[in-house]
């Protein structure tokens, strides 16, 4: 059984000729907007997990700055390092070396930059334990032991980097809705189209007992089958491209594109969803379009 | 089966009726002809019995229910149990002539009757039966009003109705078809001819007893015997 038959098996929709251009163009249209469902899917869902990871890991760490004067700075240090191992819900504190230092401000002051010659604050990084430690209760303590030292939790930036995590996510998915949309004036547009084009038919058909309800599946089923079709082919592309993406995207932040085992999940709806949606918006343009023909 | 009452029709737009006043049935197992002048309202009251249109005065009854009444779908179900010939044979010119002639059962949901055996016994009932894998533009005119009687009557309707059958055929070929319609009759079948080829009525009286309608000057009247 070829396309042709497989699309006209039932009896409503071997009556009414082929659509010719319209269905084509409702099969690449769907597959197009498939395409562009699973990259704005790919996105959001990476955005989420971006948005997440830097949640997790921000919200498990914490940095001890310590802006003493030098004689104080080797006393304050210890005594820092004493309350930290001694607070209950911190897993491990640390200090965070000259040579990482370095590394961490050579983007902004250069590779040879004569960092040594800075009055660099001592930085001790801390890693919550869970449940994690109470950072009033901290603050108190190291003010008591250490009065230059000062606790960062990262919330400053923390926040404004998962709020545009999360932005880009519902983006991602205001997106995919716009095409829902956009997919469904397609398919009403082409639904429209046939029925006039077909306007002799229809009369034959009515003039014979045909209900609207029987001439419409004929459409609706022609249509749904092309969207469903033409949004499988088009996510399949779509993955493969996922697929292809190189694992060196990783160096510029990337690697989150990768989709996961449930991820496929959401792809593999898209033909379904596109069928849906297919399916309403033709029943809806069949219904308003057969009460104007006569 | 069919009822006017005080039926009167306009055209949009148009200050007097084609026609008004029409009050009549048309009984099961009657045969009626329905003829006048060219532009009379044959065609119109044809309509007017399978609800393609909505009298503009009075009252037309299909199986019992007012045609104004009824719903799309209540004026679908009505036309499965009226079979009608149109003029112009209104065949899908895509589908071969078999298909076109089981049409109503696929509407209607009853392909399963819809078999070869079926198809072929109906076409070799109105004499076509080596062409039913023919395309509609295919046959000749003749043949066109053969497939579609074929195709109005398959639904096994109550009614016929039959518009200008005859007017695109030669004598003997309004013969063939005069006498199908003749047998339907003898069924029990309501048959309406709408024509105004008054030789074929005056032919179809020698076989069948007929009633004739004359649509002229507004109204609709039973003819006499001057047929």
């Amino acid at each position: 059984m070829n396309l042709r038959e497989a699309l006209n098996r039932n009896d409503a929709g071997s009556i009414v000729p082929p659509s010719g251009i319209t269905a084509q163009l409702t099969l690449l249209t769907a597959a197009a907007m498939a395409v562009l469902c699973v990259f704005a899917l790919t996105l959001s869902l990476a955005a989420q997990r971006i948005a997440q990871d830097w949640e997790d890991a921000l919200a498990h760490s914490a940095t001890v700055r310590i802006n003493a004067p030098d004689e104080a700075r080797s006393a304050e240090r210890d005594a820092v390092m004493e309350v930290l191992l001694t607070t209950p819900g911190i897993a491990a504190a640390r200090e965070i070396t000259l040579d990482e230092q370095k590394t961490l401000l050579a983007p902004w002051l250069g590779e040879d930059a004569p960092i040594d010659m800075l009055n660099l604050p001592v930085l001790i990084a801390i890693t919550q334990a869970d449940p994690p430690y109470d950072a009033t209760g901290l603050r108190l303590r190291l003010s008591a032991q250490a009065p230059s030292a000062v606790l960062d939790e990262h919330s400053r930036w923390r926040a404004p980097i998962v709020a545009a995590a999360q932005k880009l996510r519902l983006m991602g998915w205001g997106g995919i809705v716009l095409i829902g949309f956009a997919m469904a004036a397609m398919v009403i547009l082409a639904t429209t189209a046939s029925l006039a084009a077909n306007a002799p038919i229809i009369e034959v058909l009515r003039l014979i007992g045909a209900t609207d309800r029987f001439i419409a599946r004929a459409f609706v089923a022609r249509f749904t089958l092309h969207a469903a079709l033409g949004a499988g082919v088009g996510s399949a592309l779509a993955a493969g491209v996922i697929l292809s993406l190189p694992d060196g995207a990783s160096v510029l932040g990337f690697a989150n594109l990768a989709l996961g085992g449930a991820d496929w999940l959401w792809v593999a709806l898209i033909p379904f969803a596109a069928s849906a949606v297919a399916f309403a918006a033709t029943q809806a343009a069949a219904s308003i379009k057969l009460k104007g023909l006569t | 089966m069919i009822a006017f009452d005080t039926v009167s029709y306009s055209y949009a737009g148009s200050a007097a009726p084609l026609f008004g006043g029409v009050s009549l049935e048309l009984a099961r197992g009657s045969f009626h002809f329905l003829t006048g002048p060219s532009g009379a309202g044959k065609t119109t009251f044809m309509r007017l019995c399978y609800g393609a249109l909505l009298p503009s005065d009075g009252r037309v009854s299909l199986f019992g229910q007012d045609s104004a009444q009824m719903d799309r779908n209540a004026v679908a179900l009505a036309r499965r149990k009226i079979g009608v010939v149109h003029q112009d044979c209104k065949f899908l010119d895509h589908l071969p002539l078999k298909e076109n002639v089981a049409l109503p059962l696929k509407v209607s949901a009853q392909s399963k009757l819809a078999d070869d055996k079926n198809i072929s016994e109906l076409l070799s009932w109105v004499g076509l039966s080596g062409r039913a894998n023919a395309l509609p533009p295919e046959l000749s005119g003749g043949e066109r009003q053969r497939a579609a009687l074929a195709r109005a009557v398959i639904m096994s309707p109550d009614v016929i109705l039959a518009d200008e059958p005859t007017g695109n055929i030669d004598w003997e070929m309004s013969q063939r078809l005069l006498r199908l319609l003749v047998e339907l009759n003898s069924l029990g079948k309501t048959i309406v001819i709408a024509t105004h080829d008054l030789s074929l009525i005056r032919t179809a009286k020698t076989m069948v007893q007929a009633r004739v309608l004359r649509i002229a000057g507004g109204s609709v009247q039973i003819a006499g015997a001057d047929l």
